[in-house]
């Protein structure tokens, strides 16, 4: 493979990156002039379309494809909201965009505004980053003072309001419709779906939810061409009809037990042991890697053998992991008990449940009195195959839940069980030799301290 | 799932074939909406295969079509008068769409909340399949979790949604073995308190403070497993239509100050009736068990309440049994106050109303219909010239009107429309009861008779009664004591609500039938039944008949003539008479 050119962090290093004299004196917001001048919106979603960009935030859905979904000539205003909840454990590529170069974020943000029409963008922010929030507030204020935001930008007759709303940074909020919610001063519960937000979100009017390196993305598809952004990543897989391709570079968050943990701009397609030995400088004190979490633990886990797996939108479905999710890769050294790591997650879920919907509220909090009871040793290897019944049964996949926080938790139980289970077993056994056969109903046990 | 496949495009295929000459209930039904024919036309939707036709345009979700089709979909948080959350997830179902040209069935691969889809054409529902019930399985078995299990000290028990789901779609094993959260007990305010840890979070009570009654003052606090029903501290629950959170509860969370721990809901007896708390006439179930009343509940009513009552009607049934409520039938004889038998009554009544001269009666609009016209009907018999009257018409404050359009009415009694056109019939108008006294101070009258049902005693005050007091002979017939009770000749016990038998005429002229729910005090005979008595009528007091002889000769009440449904009947509305003739 070629060396690969950081695009999205290329300014990053740069002194004074994240103001606008350094970001246009390496070519700032000379796209976002290309394009007021030179395309409509409808040509401009073409665009975006034709690059195959899907959504960094999670899911992964295909950006182009959701901005069409707006409903055509709609009278009232549209609404762009940029999702920087950034709330899934171990992933931080959002904060350095905003932190180290807010403009580029903020000249997709008015490319993306001028695609779907929408006059009022939303920038939702966890309050765990002040320093994205004060570079945020001078970079739009610094934009609204050269005319890239207001009314009737560099002439074209557009307009455009940026805002920074603070959320308290509940995990539920980085859910598109939670976010909706978030920002309309209501409690973070997910709406059910549909209405979807194309058609009915802030404000009841229709949205677009983006994720902010989305919006950095957009920026260099406009000026460097969709051709250019389809040329790095991954083809659509012909076996998977589903699968629209994993193009352009991405930012791959590289956390746990490496040498050098840090945000590593690369290709979609890049496999997670070429992340860990290439950039990561391979796993900390000589050991060898036992598991990684690929996309924010959410995702689920690849072991040691599936190292070699591809980190884009289809190959992780086939090592049974959820997707990519954030590219938040976690390594696990061989020290590290899966045990731990099950608990761990559990409790993040239980703590982050929102409590809309039965299966997840209960659930996630019946998996974590289980796990924490198997860490007390006074675990069951019956108590293995619930919580394997609870990660089937819970969330948006099988239908029991209105939003996916719930596959979220369930996917690291399915995984760590399934891809682990003698360690779990043996665990059990040794901790809890007289009882771990046991299938009656035991003792219940007090109710627990975490919360 | 193949197989039901084949069996629901089969049972498809047949009612289809069925149904063929159908086809002109349909092309009616497009005839006035023809740019709207999709819309307008019936839906078909398939139910467990059974074919549901819809009626023009009715919008309904898959529980409510369910019920059209026979079967219960389990659910908590879905009720028909609030918004739709699909948060429980005990509606469960599997649905999908059938193909109107081939008949062909395809299935959705997910379970869906039957009550946030909407049976649209050809629309297809599932609801009792291995998947579905292992899901309501899963949703009664979380919902226990951290359930306190305390049915034998709950309220509720009996009438749980919790516990009759359970029995019916849950696992016959507790398999989560956790501690269960202790009982904790929070007040939400004067009416309602809370047991916080037997709550399912269906957020009914929260919706409905928002949408409803629009205080909004229940709230969701705390955050997954940990959630709590709460009031902000300070601003209780304590807005006018309070207690229905408590109706809306499904299980034992919301408990009713009024009514915890005085009685297990199965000994308790339903009985249909009336609100006599205002003018809006709210349809209720008077609950009761060995003649004394408990609760009252709100009756679905879509023409009048809807799902819902006000508190001050609600906990409005405490003078039914209160102390101080006369009992005991006394005239005065030689200046005495003497207790007279009731069988002894209607003889001496009548025969001393007979000899006083001209008799006045003030008919309380807390009569029923038919009481107020066997009174009417008694008073001309004995005298053709009788001055009829309606009586006090209580009004306290202004209509109170809520954020979804229930009100409450500012007049405090339940019939003063029926009296009225009651009075209309007899007098060609309706006499006030100030011109009432005036007319009876004035000596031209020689007997008297006021008719009562107060839930107070101050109703009537000193001035009037002195007025009043020109008659010889006066007749009062209320529940407690009052100044014109003192001063009169004939003490009569009347009837509480609950304990007659006839029918309401609300402000909107909506009549609704209601019997009996407790008998009145040992002895007490109520008006209905003297007033038989003395019109010399065979037989029991049966209020029906009567209801019948009045809308064969009263035309405003014609439309009562057959039996009156549940709900009641609107009467025509005739143009407003002047009030005093």
């Amino acid at each position: 493979m070629p060396q690969f050119e950081p695009v999205l962090l290329a300014n990053i290093h740069k002194p004074d990156s994240h103001t606008r004299k350094a970001y246009e004196a390496s070519g700032g917001y000379s796209a976002l002039k290309k394009i007021l001048k030179e395309k409509t919106p409808a040509e401009m979603i073409d665009l975006v379309k034709a690059s195959g960009l899907r959504g960094r935030g999670g899911a992964g859905f295909p950006c182009g494809l959701k901005w069409s979904f707006l409903p055509k000539n709609h009278p009232g205003p549209i609404y762009m909201c940029v999702n920087a909840d950034e709330s899934e454990p171990a992933t931080f590529n959002n904060r350095i965009l905003m932190e180290l170069d807010p403009h580029q974020v903020i000249e997709g943000t008015i490319m993306a505004c001028y695609a779907t029409q929408a006059s009022t963008a939303y920038i939702y922010l966890r309050i765990e980053y002040p320093t994205c929030y004060r570079r945020l507030e001078a970079a739009i204020a610094e934009c609204y003072d050269a005319g890239y935001l207001g009314k009737n930008i560099l002439g074209s007759g557009f307009s455009l309001d940026i805002f920074v709303h603070r959320g308290a940074a509940a995990y539920i909020c980085g859910e598109e419709t939670g976010l909706i919610e978030s920002l309309e001063g209501k409690r973070a519960w997910p709406r059910i779906k549909p209405p979807f937000p194309a058609v009915e979100g802030v404000f009841r009017k229709p949205t677009v939810v983006n994720n902010v390196e989305t919006m950095a993305c957009v920026t260099h598809i406009a000026a460097r061409g969709s051709d250019w952004f389809k040329s790095i990543g991954v083809p659509a897989d012909p076996n998977n009809p589903r699968d629209a391709g994993s193009y352009g570079p991405k930012l791959y968050c590289l956390s746990g037990h490496v040498n050098k943990p840090g945000c590593y701009e690369q290709p979609l397609g890049i496999t997670c042991r070429q992340l860990i030995d290439e950039f990561g400088g391979g796993v900390w004190k000589g050991r060898k890697a036992k598991a990684a979490v690929p996309g924010g633990i959410s995702m689920g886990l690849l072991t040691a053998a599936e190292l070699d797996t591809p980190l884009d939108f289809n190959a992780l479905g086939k090592v049974g992991c959820l997707g990519l999710g954030t590219a938040a890769v976690t390594v696990m050294d061989d020290t590290t008990s899966m045990i731990d790591f099950l608990h761990n997650t559990c409790r993040f879920f239980s703590h982050e449940s929102c409590g809309q919907c039965t299966p997840c509220r209960e659930g996630t909090h019946w998996a974590l009195a289980m796990m924490e009871r198997i860490k007390a040793g006074k675990g069951r290897v019956k108590d293995l195959d619930l919580l394997l019944e609870i990660g089937d049964t819970i969330g948006i996949i099988p239908g029991s839940t209105i939003c996916g926080l719930s596959d979220g938790a369930a996917w690291p139980i399915k995984n760590a069980i399934r891809k682990f289970r003698q360690e779990f077993e043996d665990y059990i056994k040794t901790t809890n030799p007289t009882g771990y056969m046991v299938t009656e109903a035991v003792p219940a046990l007090v109710p627990l301290s975490v919360h | 799932m193949a197989s039901w496949f084949v069996f629901l495009t089969q049972r498809a295929l047949r009612f289809r074939r069925g149904r063929r000459e159908d086809h002109t209930l349909v092309s009616r039904c497009c005839k006035g909406n023809a740019k709207n024919k999709k819309l307008c036309c019936m839906a078909t939707v398939l139910v467990d295969g059974k074919e549901i036709v819809l009626p023009d345009g009715q919008k309904l979700n898959g529980i409510q079509v369910a019920r059209l089709a026979g079967t219960d979909i389990p659910h908590y948080c879905w009720h028909p008068g609030l918004t739709v959350v699909a948060s429980c997830r005990m509606c469960l179902c599997e649905t999908g769409t059938r193909d109107p040209a081939t008949g062909k069935v395809t299935m959705l691969p997910k379970l869906v909340p039957a009550c946030q889809t909407p049976a649209t054409d050809n629309t297809v529902f599932v609801t009792d399949s291995e998947k579905i019930r292992n899901a309501r399985a899963m949703v009664e078995e979380d919902l226990l979790i951290d359930h306190p299990i305390d049915c034998p000290i709950c309220d509720k028990a009996g009438e749980c949604l919790l516990q009759d789901y359970h029995f019916e779609h849950g696992r016959d094993q507790r398999r989560a073995d956790i501690r269960p959260f202790t009982s904790r007990r929070r007040e939400m305010g004067d009416t309602v308190t809370l047991f916080v840890d037997r709550c399912v979070m269906c957020t009914r009570c929260v919706r409905f403070t928002r949408e409803i009654s629009g205080d909004a003052e229940l709230m969701v606090i705390n955050r997954g497993a940990h959630e709590e029903i709460d009031v902000f501290p300070g601003y209780p629950l304590d807005n006018k239509l309070s207690g229905n959170v408590v109706d809306l509860c499904p299980v034992g969370a919301l408990g009713d100050k009024d009514f915890l721990y005085q009685q297990r809901v199965w000994f308790m007896k339903k009985h249909a009736g009336v609100c006599a708390g205002c003018s809006t006439g709210c349809s209720i179930t008077i609950e009761e068990n060995q003649d004394r009343v408990y609760r009252l509940k709100p009756r679905e009513n879509p023409e009048i309440n809807q799902w819902w009552m006000c508190d001050e009607g609600r906990y409005g049934y405490h003078h039914v049994h209160a102390e101080g409520r006369q009992t005991e039938p006394r005239r005065i004889v030689a200046g005495e106050r003497v207790n007279v038998e009731w069988s002894a009554i209607p003889r001496e009544l009548n025969k001393q109303l007979r000899e006083a001269g001209r008799i006045a009666v003030a008919i309380s609009p807390h009569l029923t219909v038919e009481e107020a016209y066997l009174l009417a009907a008694y008073a001309r018999s004995i005298d053709a010239d009788a001055l009829l009257a309606l009586g006090p018409v209580p009004v306290i404050g202004e209509d109170e009107k809520f954020k979804n359009g229930f009100t409450i009415h500012a007049e405090k009694c339940p019939n003063r429309r029926g009296v009225e056109e009651v009075l209309k019939h007899f007098t060609g108008g309706v006499m006030s009861f100030g011109d009432f006294a005036n007319e009876v101070a004035s000596g031209q009258v020689g007997s008297m008779w006021l008719s009562g049902g107060n839930k107070k005693s101050d109703w009537i005050d000193a001035a009037t009664t002195e007025k009043l007091t020109a008659a010889k002979v006066i007749v009062v017939q209320d529940l407690f004591t009052s100044p014109a009770w003192e001063a009169a000749t004939w003490q009569l016990p009347g009837a509480a609500f609950a304990e007659r038998e006839g029918s309401y005429v609300n402000h909107a002229n909506h009549v609704q039938s209601f019997t009996w729910a407790v008998r009145p005090p040992v002895g007490v005979w109520t008006e209905g039944q003297l007033l038989w008595r003395l019109l010399n009528r065979p037989g029991l007091y049966k209020a029906r008949p009567v209801m019948q002889e009045i809308a064969t000769t009263i035309d405003y009440f014609a439309a009562a003539a057959e039996e009156v449904p549940p709900t009641g009947v609107k009467l025509i509305a005739k143009k407003q008479i002047p009030a005093s003739v």
